[in-house]
Order: C-alpha cells, then structure tokens, then sequence
C-alpha cells in the first residue's frame, strides 16, 4: 500500500473556489429551500450551470469518452462544496454513482460509450436503481427486478434516490442468462417514477415500477456485477466528502452565531459549556477529514485497500454529520428550530446520507469481515 | 568557530551535499571502531546533530526538513544514536529555549552534552498549586547579590532523579501580576538544596517526582531571558512540548488497538456482541485518528502546519482510555489481575511492555499531562475557532492577592 495523499492539491483548490464561487451567487440558503417547495426533484438551472457549462458532470468520465479526464479526489472536493451547500442537484448519484456503474461497464460498445458521454456532458441525468441504503459489499445486492424473455423487464425498487428527475435509470435485473445491468429510459410508459415525500428535501426518494418496460443491456454477469459493486464504492466513498461538507457548514454557521448572539450580556460562544462542544466538533472534523481524503484517494489510485477506506470513511463521516447538524440546531437555540433558518435542511441531509449506501453500523459490520474481527458465534 | 568541518558551505545544506557531508564524516569515524560518546561529540562538532541549528551549535543552519537525509545516512552505517527517547525533555523543551534566549556562554556551554546524552535536563514548571493555570506559580527566586535563592516545590518532573540540569520558571515577582513576575532559569540539579522524591502514580511506579527546593542558590548567570520575561520563554518551551508530542507515523492497527485486535482473534472464547460493536467503533476511530495524524505530518512535510496538532493530542487521549478499558473488560478474569504493584522507576513510558491493568491506568494520565483535555478545548475553541474567551478575574491583579 503506498502512501496515500491526504492533502489537497492546487488544481483542486481552484476547482473548489470555482464550484464555490457558483453556489455562493446560485445556491444560498434560501435558494434551496424555495427549490425544496417546488416539488421538483432538482434545480435544473443549477445544474445545467454546474454540471454542463462548468464540466463537473464528466470529472470521472476519461478525455476521450467526453470527460473530463479526472479523478475521485476533483469529484470529491465537488462534493464537499455541494454539501456545504446542500445543493439540489444530481452529482452524487448521475455524475458519481451512474457513471461509475457506466464506466464499468465496455465503453468500447456504442451504446455504452454514447450514454457516458451523455451523463457527462450532463445532459442526461442518470441513476442507479437500488436501494437508497444498499452498502457496499464484495458482491452485488440481489435484483428485485426481472428480465423477460421479451427482453423487458418488470420489477419494483421502492426506494431510489435521484430516480426523480432522472432520464435514464440503471437496472440490476434477474433474467435466465443470470444477473445484468440494463438502461431503461424514464419517459417510457411502462416506467413510473414515483417521487416520495422524504426526510432529505433536497435529495428525495422515488419509487420505481417498471411493468414491462424495454431495456437496453449494458453488461451482464461478473462484469455487471463489479460494475455496479464499483460504483456503489464509489457512491459512499465520495459522500463522505459531502458529509464533511456538510459538517463544515454546521460548524462553521455555529460558531459564527455563537460569537454573536448575546445572552446574559455575553456572547454566547464564551461559555465552556458550549465552547467544549464546538472545539469536539473540530475534533471530529479533523478526523473526517482525514478519512474521507484517504476514501478518494484510495477510490483514484484503484488501490487494494478502497473497500476499507471507504467503510471506514463511512462509518465515520456519517456521524459526524449529523452530529455537526445536531450541534447546529442546539447551540442556535429557537431559531434553530424554525423552518426560516437553513439549519433544518443540513439536519435532513446529513440524517438521510447516514442511511445511504449504508449507516455506520452497516459499514462496521463490513469492517469486521474485512479486517478479520469476527462477530461472536451463537 | 569555523573550524573546517563546520565552515558555512552552500553545498551542505541541500540534501545531496548533506549526504555526502555525512558520508564523509562516517568515513573518518567508522561506527564500528569509535567510542559512542565520541562518536556523538564528534557528530555534533560536525554539525550533523540538529542540521536546523547554527553552526558551531551542533547545526548547519539548513532546513529542519533535512535532517531525515543526515539520519538515514547514519542509520544505514549502524551508527549510534543519542537515544532521543531518554532525552526528550532535553531535546525537546530545554535546547530549543536555551537556543532562543541564551546567551552565547550559556549555548556553548550547555548544548553539546544536552544533545550527546552526557547531561540530562527536567523541567521544573508545574507546581501542586498551579497546574492548567502555570502562570500562577508560587515558587520563589530572591535576588540575593549575583544570585537568586529559590524556594518552593515542584510536582511532575520526569528524570529530576537522572537529571544535571534543569530548567525552572519561579516568580521574582509578587507585586506584579502573575504572568509579568516570572523569571526563567537553569537550575543546577546538584545543588544541595534540591531534593527529589519519587511520586507514586496510580500504577504503582513512579515516572515522575516531586522536586523541593530549598534556599538553591542560582547565580544570575544561569538566567534565560530577561527577569519578569519568564512566562513568554516558557511559551517558546511548552510550544515545543507540543511539537514534540504531535509527531511520529504509525501503521495502520500500530498501538493499543492492534493489541486488542489481535486478541479478539485469537480468543474467540472472550467476544461478546457489546465488546464488537465497541471494538469496531473503536477501530474505525483509531484509524480515523491516524489518518488525521498523517494527515498532520503530510501538512508540516510541506510546509502548511495546521492547527491540528492539539486535536490529536485530545483524540488520542479519550482513545487510549476507551480502548484501555475494553481490553480490560475483554480479558474477563484475567482482567482483574496486576502484573506488578511494586515501586518501579521506568526512564520509558511503554504502554505495550506491560498488561492490561497497566494500560488502562496509565492511559488515565494522557487527558491530564501536557494539558488537561478541558484547557486543550479552550485552546482549541479560542485559537482555532476564534471563539471569545471566557471572563477574566485574575489577569491584572498583583499576584500576591490572588486567592490561593
């Protein structure tokens, strides 16, 4: 195992002040909430801009399949800032989880190579339809969905996330040749896209019923599998990062409205009580940090050692999150309970992304096959 | 002080004329067939002590970062070391302090043998009536003719009982408040006024002393620093201490925790369902912890230190408890035994030398020395966070009205 890089580099922190620089003027607090009581299922402007004029939807995506060229560590400084932001838009699981499933897929066949570069240019946005929580494991999870021999497929997944507002949906299926990935178009009549009313408002479930609906196969068998094992990895790995972005948020907001806000005519970011909490708040952020650079790392240099990284990564960072959005609501005091303060949206984020791709406990017990620390027997 | 070997040369301070320096001072003092203190003495007059110190000081005024290239070289020749480990205090705190406020007299006196191991130093700062709040000494230096007679008491001091010398903060002071009447010195440890007596810790054994000073005379020539300046050369000091205890790579389930893990391997019979679900959290924070540390350590190589490095003390810390305490737990029975109650004086801290009982009270130190887990969070609050510090009732009141 080399010894991987856990700092930032200089093309990074450019890309990051550029996404910043976009969600600051397009994406402040109230953008969002207004955008979370639209009923749509993302702001489709945002990402035209970020996605597709600012290229971040092809970052994963190699230069000549219509990509950018780039790698986990570019995408997951994109996340972070889109989790200090809570934005609205389908990174995570189009231009993170869907190319991921893409890519591993032959991109030397047509369609294949023709739908990356779509999902990279951002145009089309894409998802895999497995279940919200599905974790990460050495295989992929059994298909809910079956292939007919008409070469339809029919099937529930009750639970998707970013299958609203998706073009194109990525489907495990079951058929006689055995297990498959197949893309299926969401305007097709057979295909319903349910959205749910969800804790995350600004990254909602949907379910989704295909009743026959036609299907183009993208791999099948061992290489379907890996493919869609990749990019779950990669789907958990990088929502660290946005984990830790959302963390930054929460601390960073707290401490400013604690310096300010006076009561007992002192500021109340003076008291221990409450100064303790916030320091063991940057405690933890230190270490999130550390944990969700060493998952995109390990994610960009295809290291031997990505199935511990990410599971450590995730076991961390999610709670850290939500313990950072916890913090937040409690040392804000009333305002922190209002509807009218952002607080509220980072909660429901960073609560939700703790039960994606896997809660901690999940990747604990993940870890525990990994790292050869058995439960007990009986 | 330019003697050939020490002479300010351009080619000796980037790495490759640092390398063949030290290959060149490994041929004319072959490890094998030198005496190891002269072998040090000698790698100290060449400048290849602490390459980041000035010449003729042991250094060769070049980069810090440097040193590594002069200590790998030295490594693969089997040279000796100065066991840094025994020395630390030394190292750490005393050489840097005496390099910054010392006079010329003092650095050539004292450094050489600091650095060889010939001499070693403690540290003479806290007291039983001032331990997070250091400024609020109460040991006292009177000035008596070109002396200072120096009354008090001291508490924690690692290596009094092997030490030659130690470096000491006492109010000079009392009028003044409390941080402007400290005064910093090097003491004389064989000064018939010094006694020092073993404190037995919760272990068993005694790392530490206590240190009564009773009427020690110090002349005004071992002063460091101006008199009343003693609290911000100790500031140069215990930011060292820092430094000292943030650095050092470690391997992945390296420490407490790969000692636990293998445990669980190999004694299927001890796991119970609340042991593993702790043991994984503990894991995950373990490594979450390390990977901050490097993190840390990739930061300082180049040249962005973070203020990260107090929030790896504070981590490590509440770890070592947590999993000092399950590993307890975890060995059932076995658990309730004490390798050895018996009054030992270790020159080491080693927490994997010993059992679990040790380990589980000696841990109980780590949120206490160097600065207690609680200040560390105020430090952390205020200067990271810029958060406002709490009120302050005793920061312009002359010391001697103070409540005590």
């Amino acid at each position: 195992m080399s010894t991987p890089d856990l700092l930032y580099t200089e093309a990074e922190d450019d890309l990051r002040a550029a996404v910043r620089s976009l969600l600051t003027d397009r994406c402040p607090p109230a953008t969002v909430l207004s955008e979370a009581e639209s009923g749509r299922a993302h702001d489709p402007a945002l990402w035209r801009s970020l996605g597709t004029e600012m290229g971040t939807a092809g970052l994963l995506v190699p230069d000549k399949l219509g990509g950018q060229g780039a790698t986990a560590r570019e995408a997951a400084v994109v996340m972070e800032e889109l989790g200090r932001a809570v934005a609205p838009v389908p990174y995570l699981t189009s231009a993170v989880v869907a190319v991921g499933a893409v890519l591993g897929c032959d991109t030397g066949e047509a369609a294949v190579a023709r739908l990356l570069g779509a999902l990279a240019e951002g145009r089309t946005v894409g998802a895999l339809a497995v279940p919200a929580a599905t974790t990460p494991g050495a295989a992929a999870p059994a298909a809910t969905v079956r292939l007919d021999g008409d070469g339809t497929l029919s099937g529930r997944i009750p639970h998707v996330a970013g299958a609203a507002g998706a073009d194109v949906l990525l489907v495990p299926a079951d058929g006689p040749d055995g297990y498959g990935l197949y893309a299926v178009e969401t305007t097709e009549a057979s295909v319903s896209v349910e959205p749910l009313t969800s804790l995350d408002l600004t990254r909602p479930l949907a379910a989704v019923t295909l009743t026959g609906a036609p299907a183009r196969r993208l791999a099948e068998a061992d290489r379907a599998q890996a493919a869609v094992v990749r990019a779950l990895l990669t789907g958990a790995g990088l929502l660290a990062s946005e984990q830790l972005g959302v963390a930054e948020w929460c601390l960073t907001e707290t401490v400013r409205h604690t310096k300010e806000r006076h009561q007992f005519g002192r500021p109340v970011g003076s008291f221990q009580a409450l100064k303790h909490r916030m320091a063991a708040l940057y405690l933890e952020l230190v270490s999130a940090r550390a944990t969700a650079r060493h998952a995109a790392d390990a994610l960009a240099a295809d290291s031997a050692d990505i199935p511990v990284a990410v599971a450590v990564a995730q076991a961390y960072c999610g709670q850290v999150a939500v313990h950072a959005a916890e913090e937040c609501v409690q040392l804000h005091g009333g305002i922190g309970m209002t509807w009218e303060h952002p607080a509220h949206l980072y909660l429901k984020r960073a609560k939700s992304a703790e039960t994606l791709f896997g809660t901690p406990g999940r990747h604990r017990q993940a870890l525990a096959d990994l790292l050869d620390l058995p439960a007990p027997t009986g | 002080m330019s003697t050939p070997e020490t002479a300010r040369d351009t080619t000796a301070v980037d790495a490759d004329g640092l390398r063949s320096r030290t290959r060149a001072f490994l041929e004319a003092h072959p490890p094998a067939t030198t005496d190891r203190l002269d072998f040090l003495r000698a790698r100290f007059d060449a400048g290849l002590a602490w390459v980041h110190y000035p010449v003729g000081l042991g250094g060769l005024d070049a980069p810090r970062s440097l040193q590594a290239v002069v200590d790998a070289e030295l490594e693969a020749a089997g040279a000796p070391d100065n066991d840094p480990r025994r020395i630390g205090i030394g190292l750490g705190m005393a050489a840097p302090t005496i390099l910054g406020f010392g006079s010329e007299e003092q650095r050539q006196r004292l450094l050489r043998p600091l650095w060889t191991g010939e001499e070693v130093w403690c540290q003479l700062f806290s007291e039983p009536g001032a331990g997070s709040d250091l400024a609020a000494l109460a040991t006292r230096a009177v000035r008596d003719g070109d002396d200072w007679v120096v009354d008090g008491q001291k508490v924690w001091t690692s290596s009094a009982h092997l030490a030659r010398w130690a470096i000491l903060i006492a109010r000079t002071d009392p009028d003044l408040p409390k941080h402007r009447g400290i005064t910093y010195f090097v003491c004389d440890m064989t000064d018939p006024g010094v006694e020092v007596r073993p404190l037995r810790q919760i272990t068993g054994e005694a790392e530490f002393n206590e240190v009564f000073l009773t009427g020690v005379r110090i002349p005004d020539s071992r002063r460091l620093g101006e008199i009343g300046e003693g609290w911000r050369v100790a500031q140069t000091t215990l930011m060292n201490e820092r430094v000292a205890i943030g650095g050092g790579r470690v391997p992945r389930e390296g420490g407490m925790i790969g000692l636990v893990s293998e445990t669980w391997r190999d004694r299927p019979e001890l796991r119970t369902h609340d042991l593993h679900q702790r043991l994984l959290r503990l894991w995950v924070d373990v490594e979450a912890a390390r990977l901050a540390g490097e993190r840390l350590g990739q930061q300082l190589a180049v040249g962005q230190p973070g203020p990260e490095g107090s929030a790896m003390k504070l981590a490590f810390a509440r770890l070592n408890q947590e999993i000092s305490a399950l590993e307890v737990e975890l060995l059932g029975e076995e658990g309730l035994l004490y390798d050895d109650w018996t009054l030992r004086r270790p020159e080491l801290v080693d927490f994997t030398g010993r059992e679990a009982g040790y380990r589980f009270l000696r841990a109980k130190g780590n949120s206490i020395e160097g600065g207690t887990s609680e200040v560390l969070l105020n430090i952390i609050a205020e200067r990271v966070l810029g958060l406002p510090p709490e009120p302050r009732t005793d920061k312009d009141v002359p010391w001697k009205d103070l409540p005590r």
